[in-house]
């Protein structure tokens, strides 16, 4: 009986799959297109990062006060109000507008950072992608001297840096661009060795064209997404290198405000139990978290699901 | 065969410690200048300022410079403060016993503590504990290191009073006061240096659990204990030992913040001193105390990893 | 029936859900049976769902899938719904799981022994010393070196073949009811492949296991099974007992797969062209050719991979490089493609001599020589679409634009069977054969006089492949193109191949026409490559064992030799003091037949006519050896 039914559902279905197999000559097994999907945490980090990047842009045209008006009633006090204005965050040490100071900081926090990190991908990458395309001499001695510069501490490099040049800006921005410049230029390195050996590129070499046309259109679009992620990562670390040198004193400069210093200028109001030192350590943390979670969420996740079979 | 990837690291190490004495020679003697115009300043006469070079030797050529200053260190000699005039040996010394005190309690509590939630969250992936642990540590490790330290001395200091907001030591505490005093740095470091390890252990040991030989043990019927401690654990060493030795990298800039922030007498508050009053001399004798230390630790971790691959160890 | 019904499979269901949370079904409700001591085949290709249904036997989904409806019953018990635990204890114990890869599935931390062992002391079936002793009677068994002390190893110090067989001793070992073996020998080498299935076939009877056997190849099941279950996209197409579905089979599909496996090489398969293409020089040829990587000491490569090899391509031929891996066939493309500059020797492309580096080549001999890489997948540019893959061949050698380029495009896409759509699409989205066809689709663009294939239908389903080599054929009949064919199967070099080159350990030792290479005098190499390919016929394998006792040299690897024959410590017919220092005698026979070996034609020929004296020759070498090193 049960073989009867069997045979005849066989049957039914014998023309559909032939059929199939005559219309494609074979099963297409290709994936839909992989869309960019965030979480909602992803998401709400996407905002954060927007709102920082537009107090970027605007901040110093939005913000209450001037990052140097000393327009408060006393130093470290609470939020409050006076006739020039309100103070939504409070005042600083020399009686400033925290608010306003964190929106003018923005600009040197990050501004400095994206810019310091955009030079080190310029670097990075050029001699990366020059790394691994020419290899032989050329690759020794650019990653020897790239693994003696990596080997060190970075906030060693700096503090040898600054010591050596004083800080200012320029030097600040070149400071940081080169020292994770290192960084960049091993994964660079590394992601263009791995598509160098590729078959494809094999082809275009086989096939006769050159270098520039290799790097171009094989090499380059292959690196891209990844080298974004990564970006993600590197700005985060020079933010906190750059903030981490102006909290000692060794960065920006005051009186422009800049996150990090601030934090440093009012840490002794922490024993007054005024929060001035705390809100532009918030604005970091917000800043770097949110960008660590989209990358995060970006980035592939493997590996746990195995974990969940065990017993 | 092991033998010799062993050597060969140590040659690698060697020579990196001497790439190291360069960066830390060139970028602190040859930028600035000429030192004996600016130490004699306004002045300075031509006769006076010749005299002083052939003193500080700066009339020699420049490798004659570095491996005379390579010299003196290695023999102890770390030359003269520019402030106060004080040898550096003398002013390093009892500072470089602080910052090692400070770093081996971070390092006996960091290590143990990382390694085993990392091994605990990578066991049980996905769990409201492994989700909690992944977004604190990544959250840690995002935000500057003076920021935990200024959020611990308002809560802990500030708030409840617990614990005093520095760490100015006297030299005369009992073993209570130290470890009061000690508290608040300690407890910062641990933190900092913990959530990069944790990240990184689950990271390995997840990356080592997507072989098919887990899923083999899996299919083996072997249980989750068994499979993590002798299964994946074993392949991960390697990574592990690589990620303890990469983090010295977040304590030795963890010591320089946490040293400031709390006025702890150690090293790396010398040092920052000695930047801002740019005294290049101890500056450099701390960059390579510092340096040398840590590719030293890179090398400890480097043979450790090839000690711990059977490939290595047992040749075909 | 007398036997007992072991293992139930009833209306299965397996599903995925992708990012959607739709629901994908793999497996859709499958129902089957497996008596004690039986072996059933599942047998399918890829996308079929006969990995996941014999998964399904361990209570297991492979991450990303999950059981949806159905029962698995081990005696009567349904294993989907027991707890954890009672799952974890069933697993290795009542049924173990042999994987496709023994290389990666064995952890390389920790040594052969413990793995063999661990899931029979684990689950209490046996004591660690009863355990130990159990798995050395199985090395034994299964016809292992040095079973004493091949335990005390880590799984890199011990051959594929032997992992794989290891492998084999891990699931028995704690004496299940049931064996899963995945694909056990498809990643090996043919003459690997038969050892392996030999001592399966031997261990399974011996210790009387039930077990569930998925491949792809028909030939293979017809040695092993006693039921095979034909899958098709989840589904059962027709399942029987091995005679009726080998002999007899009733559903289309089934016949289709059976059409798609390719005749035992035999003499007069080969196609014979006509001497319309023919012109008096070669298109391609190699002589007294060296190459290998790695640094020139003394002349030589420090790793040699082929050496003084000589091989014609005549106009419109083609010709079959045969070889296992690691002969140095693909090295051999790679040379005439310039990816590889030759340490010594000539390439020569129509009488003109070829510069070794690319580099050196001038742009139209770049153009006439194309090689097409194995993987498609990894050949093409993942950021590129089908036409711009296509298209630059055509604007880098013949500076075709614009319109006239998509035009062309078109063309060549339908050359390789392929709508003129998929000039817009992405590699990703289009299937296994499809991305192939456009690899080939790519050096056809350029217009060669040469096409080197590298392993072009191996990464294929069987169906899938002999399309490919269908339209291989009309391409080279259309075009007048000569082929050089690479392929570790000799079926399929039979059946596409004009002349076949078999290769072995860097050295050519044999060559000539198709059919005068496949039939008698055999080097003995070809000997052992043909005997070795599975036959689609049932009890083949007993034949094979019987007539021809084949241990050759399992114990010992292929060793890349400088002086003398390379061949020499796996030959039953070896000559002492001569065939491992002398230079081979290259034997010519006719029609540029030629045998490279120390045993003069009559002693060959001879051989062939004592071939059962001859081939005992074989049962000498090998087994009980102890393993070589190295």
């Amino acid at each position: 009986m049960t073989e009867n039914t069997a045979k005849t559902e066989h049957k039914a279905n014998e023309e559909e799959v032939i059929a199939k197999l005559d219309a494609f000559a074979e099963l297409p097994d290709a994936p839909p297109k992989r869309r960019l999907k965030l979480s909602w945490v992803g998401k709400i980090a996407v905002g954060i990062v927007v709102f920082w990047m537009a107090v970027v842009v605007i901040g110093p045209y939005i913000a209450p006060f001037h990052e140097m008006d000393m327009d408060g009633d006393d130093s470290f006090l609470d939020a409050h109000s006076n006739e020039y204005g309100t103070f939504y965050l409070g005042t600083d040490y020399l009686g400033r507008d925290t608010l306003s100071r964190i929106a003018f900081g923005a600009r040197n926090t990050i501004g400095i950072s994206v810019i310091a990190t955009l030079l080190a991908y310029c670097i990075g990458i050029t001699l990366g992608i020059a790394a691994a395309v020419k290899g032989g001499w050329t690759d020794m001695i650019i990653s020897r001297i790239n693994d003696s510069i990596l080997s060190l501490p970075a906030i060693m490099l700096g503090l040898i840096a600054i010591a050596a040049l004083g800080s200012s800006v320029p030097i600040l921005i070149s400071i940081a661009a080169i020292i994770y410049a290192t960084s960049v230029f091993r994964i660079a390195r590394a992601l263009g060795q791995d598509i160098m050996v590729q078959d494809f590129v094999e082809a275009a070499q086989a096939r006769g064209e050159g270098l520039w046309w290799i790097i171009k259109s094989e090499v380059l679009p292959n690196a891209a997404m990844p080298l974004a992620t990564d970006f993600g990562l590197r700005l985060v670390f020079v933010v906190l290198f750059i903030s981490s040198l102006s909290f000692l004193g060794l960065g920006i400069q005051p009186p422009a405000s800049d996150w990090g210093s601030m934090v440093r200028e009012n840490l002794q109001g922490l024993v007054y139990g005024s929060y001035a030192a705390i809100w532009p350590a918030i604005a970091i943390a917000t800043f770097t978290i949110a960008i660590n979670l989209i990358v995060d969420d970006i980035s592939a996740k493997s590996g746990g699901n195995l974990a969940k079979k065990m017993v | 065969m092991m033998a010799q990837m062993v050597l060969r690291r140590l040659g690698i190490g060697f020579i990196m410690l001497i790439v190291v004495s360069i960066i830390v020679f060139i970028g602190t003697s040859i930028l600035p200048g000429d030192v004996a115009q600016i130490i004699l300043g306004q002045s300075a006469t031509p006769e006076t300022l010749a005299a002083l070079r052939a003193q500080l030797g700066t009339d020699q050529p420049l490798y004659i410079q570095y491996l005379s200053w390579l010299g003196n260190m290695m023999t102890g000699d770390l030359g003269i403060s520019k402030a106060g005039g004080a040898t550096i040996a003398s002013l390093i010394g009892g500072r470089l016993g602080n910052t090692m005190m400070m770093a081996g309690i971070v390092s006996a509590i960091a290590i143990p503590l990382s390694v085993a939630l990392g091994l605990w969250a990578a066991m049980h992936p996905g769990t409201w504990l492994d989700r909690i642990i992944t977004f604190c540590t990544l959250s840690l490790i995002s935000v500057p290191e003076f920021f935990i330290a200024t959020i611990l001395v308002l809560v802990l200091a500030v708030e409840l009073h617990w614990l005093p907001s520095t760490a100015y030591l006297s030299g005369d505490e009992t073993f209570w006061q130290l470890m009061k005093s000690l508290a608040m740095p300690l407890i910062t470091l641990v933190i900092v240096v913990s959530a990069q390890m944790i990240r990184m252990t689950r990271a390995g040991i997840l990356n080592v659990m997507s072989s098919p030989y887990i899923e083999m043990a899996i299919l083996k019927g072997v249980p989750r204990r068994r499979i993590i401690l002798r299964h994946a654990f074993f392949n991960a060493i390697g990574p592990i030992v690589n990620v303890i030795a990469l983090n010295l990298a977040y304590l030795v800039s963890g010591v320089v913040i946490v040293e400031t922030i709390f006025a702890y007498p150690g090293l790396a508050k010398l040092m920052i001193d000695g930047v801002q009053t740019r005294d290049l001399p101890l500056v450099q004798a701390c960059a390579m105390i510092f340096s040398g230390t840590y590719v030293a630790l890179i090398l400890v971790a480097d043979v450790a990893s090839i000690l711990s691959n059977p490939r290595l160890r047992q040749p075909k | 029936m007398a036997k007992e019904k072991l293992f139930e499979v009833k209306d299965l269901r397996i599903s995925a859900y992708n990012d959607e949370k739709v629901e994908i079904p793999i497996v859709k409700g499958v129902t089957f049976d497996i008596h004690e001591g039986e072996v059933v085949a599942l047998i399918g290709e890829s996308g079929s769902g006969k990995t996941t249904i014999s998964l399904a036997a361990l209570a297991y989904t492979k991450p990303g899938l999950h059981f949806t409806g159905g029962e698995v019953l081990l005696r009567g018990k349904d294993v989907l719904t027991m707890a954890p635990l009672e799952q974890r204890a069933l697993r290795g114990a009542n049924v173990a799981y042999l994987a496709q890869s023994a290389a990666a599935t064995f952890n390389p931390a920790i040594t052969i022994s413990e793995q063999v062992t661990e899931s029979a002391v684990l689950h209490g079936v046996l004591s660690q010393k009863e355990a130990t002793k159990r798995a050395e009677v199985l090395y034994h068994a299964l016809e292992l070196p040095d079973p004493s002390r091949i335990g005390y190893r880590y799984p890199h110090q011990v051959s594929g073949g032997q992992l794989q067989r290891l492998m084999a001793a891990m699931a028995l070992c704690g004496k299940p009811d049931l064996m899963v073996l995945d694909e056990p020998t498809t990643a090996l080498d043919v003459t690997t492949q038969i050892e392996v299935l030999k001592a399966f076939k031997k261990v399974i009877k011996e210790e009387n296991a039930a077990a569930i056997y998925v491949t792809h190849d028909l030939a293979v099941v017809a040695q092993i099974a006693d039921y095979i279950v034909v899958l098709y996209s989840g589904e059962i197409m027709e399942q029987g007992p091995v005679e009726q579905i080998i002999n007899n089979p009733s559903h289309a599909y089934t016949k289709r797969l059976m059409d798609a496996v390719r005749p035992t090489p035999t003499a007069g398969m080969g196609v014979q062209v006509g001497d319309e293409h023919d012109r008096d020089v070669p298109a391609i040829e190699m002589e007294h050719l060296t190459a290998g990587y790695g640094g020139i000491v003394d002349g030589e490569p420090v790793a040699t991979i082929l050496r003084d090899v000589s091989v014609k391509v005549e106009n419109g031929h083609v010709v079959g490089v045969i070889g296992e891996s690691g002969c140095g066939k693909s090295t051999m493309a790679r040379v005439m493609a310039g990816l590889l500059p030759q340490a010594k020797g000539h390439v020569r492309l129509e009488g003109k001599e070829l510069e070794g580096s690319l580099n050196d080549r001038k742009l139209d001999q770049l153009q006439k020589v194309q090689f097409v890489f194995q993987m498609a997948d990894t050949a093409l540019n993942p950021k590129q679409v089908i036409g711009d893959i296509i298209g630059r061949p055509l604007e880098f050698y013949h500076g075709i634009k614009g319109k006239k380029k998509h035009a062309k495009v078109a063309e060549i896409l339908k050359m390789v069977e392929l709508p003129a759509e998929f000039a817009s699409r992405y590699p990703m989205e289009l299937s296994g054969g499809q991305k192939q066809r456009i690899n080939m689709a790519r050096s056809l663009a350029a217009n060669p006089e040469v096409m080197l294939c590298d392993e072009v239908t191996s990464a294929l389903d069987s169906i899938v492949g002999a399309n490919v080599i269908k339209l291989l054929t009309a391409l080279r009949d259309k075009t007048g193109v000569s082929f050089v064919f690479i392929s570790h199967d000799l079926s399929t070099v039979g059946s596409f191949a004009d002349e076949i080159v078999v290769l072995y350990a860097g050295r050519v030792v044999e060559q000539g026409p198709t059919d005068e290479v496949l039939s008698p005098p055999y080097h003995p190499y070809t000997r052992l490559l043909i005997s070795s390919v599975p036959e689609l016929r049932i009890g083949w394998l007993e034949d094979t064992m019987q007539k021809r006792e084949m241990a050759v040299g399992i114990a010992r690897g292929v060793e890349i030799t400088k002086t003398g024959c390379p061949f020499f410590n796996r030959c039953p017919m070896a000559i002492e003091d001569t065939c491992d220092v002398k230079d081979v005698p290259i034997r010519e026979l006719k029609d540029g037949h030629q045998i490279a070996c120390h045993l003069t034609i009559d002693q060959l020929n001879e051989s062939e006519v004592h071939a059962q004296q001859v081939l005992h020759g074989y049962e000498k070498i090998g087994i009980d050896k102890p393993l070589e090193t190295g």
